[in-house]
C-alpha cells in the first residue's frame, strides 16, 4: 500500500493505540495535520507548545500510557524543551513529534529551523531525525518502545517537512507493519538477579531499624500492590517520596509519608536512624538525602532500580539490584517467604515504638487563622481534601503550594498525585491537570497552584474550556514567589529581592472568567468550604478559585539546602527535637 | 609528560549520524573527562569503534560505563586494562633538523622504528607509532630539537590475544 509520510505517521500512531495528541500546528508540520482530519486520533489544540508537553505528561502519569505531543519546527520545538526535560527527570513516557524544515534546507538557517535533535539530545531518552519516509513506520514503533520500556522517558522524533508533504516525491513510501524493534544497543534488564535478591532478603530479616524508601519507580512499574504485600509481610514502615505519593496509602498504619527537605519529622528522622534502607525505585535525590555524607549514616543500603546507572551514583549500595521494581519486589517477597516470612523478622518492637513516639510528638502542624486574620494555605488544603472524592487527581506546580499539597493531602490511591519533581517546573499544574483529565474523564481533577505558577501557563484554561476538558484550579495566592520569599526570609536576612507579585494584578477572577471559567475569590475561612462545594458541582467548564492566603506562611518542617537531615527545622510552635 | 591514571574503554556504536555527539555530550554533561578519543568504522559497516581513554579521577568507572550504556546507539562497552590489551598510537611531527642535528634525529627515528615522511632544507616530518609510553618518550626526545608541528591520533586498542575473553561485538 502506497502512503505518504503524513498518512504513515497517523497510521503509525493509531497502530500504537494513541487516542489523543496534544499539539499546535505550524509551517513545517503542516502537511501532517491534513491526514489528522481523517484519523481516529483526537487532537487537543493548545495555546502554547509547553502546554502540549505538560498535558502529555499529565496524561501519561494519570493513565500509564505514553503521552503524545505534536509541534512544529523551530520555536515549536524549543517551546517543548522544558516538558521534555521535565519528563526526562521524572521518567515520564512521552513521544514528541516535531516538524523540521525540508531535508535539503537543513543546515542553511532556514525559516523556523533549529537543530532540534541537537538541542534535545541531553533531555530525551533518545531522539530520531527521520531521513527517509520509508523509515517512518519503524522509527515511530521504536520511539514508543524506547519511551515505555526500561526506565521510561521522553523520545523525540524530528520529521523534515518533505517527508510528510504529499507534493514532495520524498514523502512516498510502501506501508509496512514493523516487525519488532531494530535497536541492537537497547536491552533493558528487568529480571532481578537471584543472588542479589537472596542477599537482600537476609538483610531485611535481620534488620532491627529498617525503613522502606519507596520512590517513583513504584508507580512507573505498576508496583503499588506488590509494595503493599511486601510491607505488610515484613511489617516495615514505608516513606513515600514526592514522586511516589499515593504509591502506598497515607492511611496505612505503616505509612510514614514524605521524606526530604519538606518531609515530616518522622519520615526524615526514621531514615536518619535506620540500620537498613530498602530503596525501591528511588534515586537518593539531594532533596531527599540533604547533605549526602550525613544521610542515614548507620544504614546498610538495598537499592532496587531498573536503571543500573542509578545504582551507586549517589550512595554505594550493599546490595544493588538492577531490575523492574515490581518484579524485584515480587522476588523479594518470595525470598523473604523462603526464609520464614513474617516469622523470620528480627524483633523490631523498640523501633516501632520509637517511630510511634516521633509521630505523636512531631506531627505536621500550623497555626490556625486568628479571628480576622488571613487564610492559612494548610486549612484550604484540608478543606479541599475533605470535600473531594478519595480518588481525586491532584496536580501541583512547584513551590510552597506543592509542598503543602503533598503534606496535607491524604493520598490513598496510586496515580492521584501529579507534579514536577525533578526539574521543578513552575506552571506545571494547569496543563498537567488538563492532560490528566483528558486521560481520566471519570475523575475529578484539581490543580493546586501558586499565583506565580498560575501566571506561567494559565492560558491553557482556554484550551480546557474550548476542548471541554473541565478542571478545577485552587490558586494559593500569597502575592509572592512564596518559596523564594521563604528562603530570603530564613537565609538572606529578610532581604526580599524581586519576589513580590501583587495579589490583585492580575485580577485572577476576571482573568479566569475571560478564559471561560467560573471563578471565585475567597478571603475568609468560613467561605472556603462552600466555594469548594460549589466548584465540585460545576462540570461543564473549568473553575478557578483565588484563595487569598497568609503571605507570611512558611513550609515546615524544612531541612536547609546542603544541611544534614539531622538539622531539620520544625514549625516554631514545636519544641526543638533531640534526635 | 605526566601520565594521569586512566581507563581505556572500547565502545562499539551504531554507525549512525550524530552518535559521536551523543557520546561526547554525555561526557560533557556528566563531568567525565576524556583523555583521548579515536573513532573509525569497523569491519562491520553497521558499527563504529570508539576507543576512549577516560580520566580515572573524574568519575567512577562503573558510572561512566552505566551512563554510556544508556545511550541507545551504544551496542557494547568493554574496559581494556593496559595489561590485557595492545595499545597503539600514531604520532606525526615536523621537527627542526639542521645539518648537525639531522643525523641525531635520524638515529632516534631508527631506534623508535619511525619513518621519514617528508624532507625539507631545515626540517624533517616523521611518523612513529607505538604504545602510548613509547610515543611519549619519542616526543620528549625530539622536543629539544624544536618541534614545529605535532599531531597525535589518540590511542586505539584491542584485547591481547592470550587473554582475549568474551566477544567484543554482539552481531
Amino acid at each position: 500500500m502506497k502512503l505518504n509520510g503524513g498518512q504513515a505517521l497517523m497510521r503509525s500512531l493509531e497502530r500504537q493505540g494513541v487516542e489523543i495528541v496534544f499539539g499546535l500546528p505550524g509551517g513545517a508540520i503542516l502537511p501532517a495535520y491534513d491526514p489528522l482530519i481523517d484519523s481516529t486520533i483526537r487532537h487537543v489544540l493548545v495555546r502554547h507548545e509547553q502546554g502540549a508537553g505538560h498535558m502529555a505528561q499529565g496524561y501519561a502519569q494519570a493513565t500509564g500510557q505514553p503521552g503524545v505531543a505534536i509541534v512544529t519546527s523551530g520555536p515549536g520545538a524549543t517551546n517543548i524543551v522544558t516538558p521534555l526535560c521535565d519528563a526526562y527527570m521524572d521518567s515520564v513516557p512521552l513521544v514528541v513529534i516535531t516538524g523540521q524544515v525540508p531535508y535539503a534546507a537543513i543546515g542553511t538557517d532556514a525559516f523556523q529551523e533549529c537543530d532540534t535533535t541537537g538541542i534535545t539530545m541531553s533531555v530525551t531518552k533518545h531522539n530520531f531525525l527521520v531521513a527517509d519516509a520509508q523509515d517512518l513506520p519503524q522509527v515511530i514503533h521504536d520511539a514508543f518502545h524506547i519511551a515505555t520500556t526500561g526506565r521510561p522517558g521522553p523520545v523525540l522524533v524530528d520529521i523534515p517537512k518533505c517527508i510528510v508533504d504529499p507534493r514532495n516525491p520524498r514523502s512516498g513510501l510502501e506501508w509496512y507493519e514493523p516487525d519488532g524493534v531494530d535497536l541492537p544497543g537497547y536491552r533493558p534488564r528487568t529480571e532481578p538477579d537471584a543472588g542479589a535478591i537472596a542477599a537482600a532478603a537476609e538483610l531485611i530479616c535481620a534488620a532491627r531499624r529498617p525503613v522502606i524508601y519507596s520512590g517513583g519507580g513504584i508507580l512507573k512499574s505498576r508496583a503499588a500492590d506488590a509494595l503493599m504485600r511486601f510491607a505488610e509481610l515484613v511489617q516495615i514502615p514505608v516513606v513515600t517520596t514526592l514522586m511516589n505519593r499515593g504509591g502506598f496509602p497515607d492511611d496505612h498504619p505503616l505509612c510514614l509519608g514524605m521524606p526530604g527537605m519538606h518531609g515530616n519529622y518522622t519520615a526524615v528522622t526514621s531514615m536518619q536512624r535506620a540500620d537498613l534502607l530498602i530503596t525501591l525505585g528511588a534515586r537518593f535525590d539531594d532533596r531527599v538525602t540533604g547533605k549526602v555524607g550525613a544521610f542515614a549514616p548507620d544504614a546498610k543500603i538495598i537499592h532496587l532500580d531498573i536503571d543500573p546507572a542509578e545504582l551507586g551514583k549517589v550512595r554505594q549500595a550493599d546490595v544493588a539490584i538492577a531490575a523492574d521494581c515490581r518484579l524485584g519486589i515480587e522476588a523479594l517477597i518470595e525470598a523473604v517467604d523462603a526464609l520464614g516470612g513474617a516469622e523470620a523478622q528480627a524483633d523490631r518492637r523498640q523501633w516501632h515504638e520509637t517511630i510511634a513516639d516521633w509521630r505523636r510528638r512531631y506531627p505536621l502542624v500550623y497555626e490556625p487563622t486568628e479571628p480576622g486574620g488571613a487564610l492559612k494555605p494548610q486549612f484550604v488544603l484540608e478543606q479541599l481534601r475533605d470535600a473531594t472524592p478519595d480518588d481525586t487527581i491532584v496536580c501541583a506546580g512547584v513551590g510552597q503550594h506543592q509542598m503543602w499539597a503533598s503534606q496535607y493531602w491524604r493520598f490513598n490511591h496510586p496515580y492521584t498525585w501529579i507534579n514536577s519533581g525533578g526539574l521543578g517546573t513552575m506552571g506545571y499544574a494547569v496543563p498537567a491537570a488538563i492532560g490528566a483529565k483528558a486521560g481520566r474523564p471519570d475523575r475529578m481533577v484539581w490543580a493546586v497552584d501558586g499565583d506565580g505558577c498560575f501566571q506561567m501557563t494559565a492560558q491553557e484554561l482556554v484550551t480546557a474550556n474550548t476542548e471541554r476538558i473541565p478542571i478545577k484550579v485552587a490558586i494559593l495566592n500569597n502575592a509572592y514567589l512564596g518559596m523564594v520569599r521563604q528562603w530570603q526570609e530564613m537565609f538572606y536576612e529578610e532581604r526580599y529581592s524581586e519576589v513580590y507579585l501583587s495579589p490583585d494584578l492580575p485580577d485572577y477572577k476576571g482573568w479566569a472568567e475571560a478564559m471561560g471559567c467560573e471563578a471565585m475569590r475567597i478571603e475568609n475561612p468560613d467561605e472556603v468550604r462552600p466555594a469548594i462545594d460549589k466548584a465540585n458541582e460545576i462540570d461543564d467548564r473549568s473553575v478557578v478559585i483565588d484563595f487569598r492566603i497568609d503571605t507570611q506562611e512558611k513550609v515546615f518542617p524544612m531541612v536547609p539546602a546542603g544541611a544534614s537531615n539531622d538539622d531539620i527545622v520544625l514549625d516554631p510552635s514545636q519544641h526543638p527535637p533531640r534526635p | 609528560m605526566a601520565v594521569k591514571p586512566h581507563h581505556t574503554l572500547v565502545v562499539l556504536v551504531e554507525n549512525k549520524a550524530g552518535v559521536l555527539a551523543r557520546v561526547a555530550g554525555l561526557f560533557a554533561r556528566r563531568g567525565f573527562n576524556i583523555e583521548s578519543l579515536a573513532v573509525a568504522p569497523t569491519d562491520d559497516s553497521r558499527l563504529s569503534r570508539i576507543t576512549l581513554a577516560v580520566d580515572a579521577e573524574s568519575a567512577p568507572l562503573e558510572q561512566v560505563i552505566n551512563q554510556l550504556d544508556k545511550l541507545i546507539n551504544v551496542v557494547s562497552i568493554r574496559e581494556l586494562a593496559p595489561s590485557e590489551s595492545v595499545e597503539r598510537e600514531l604520532l606525526v611531527v615536523t621537527v627542526n633538523a639542521t645539518g648537525e642535528t639531522r643525523g641525531q634525529i635520524m638515529d632516534l627515528v631508527r631506534i623508535f622504528d619511525g619513518r621519514v615522511l617528508n624532507v625539507g632544507p631545515d626540517r624533517l616530518m616523521v611518523s612513529m607509532s607505538g604504545g602510548p609510553n613509547r610515543v611519549d618518550d619519542f616526543e620528549s626526545l625530539l622536543r629539544p630539537y624544536g618541534i614545529a608541528e605535532l599531531q597525535r591520533t589518540g590511542k586505539v586498542a584491542l584485547p591481547r590475544l592470550a587473554s582475549a575473553g568474551g566477544e567484543v561485538g554482539e552481531f
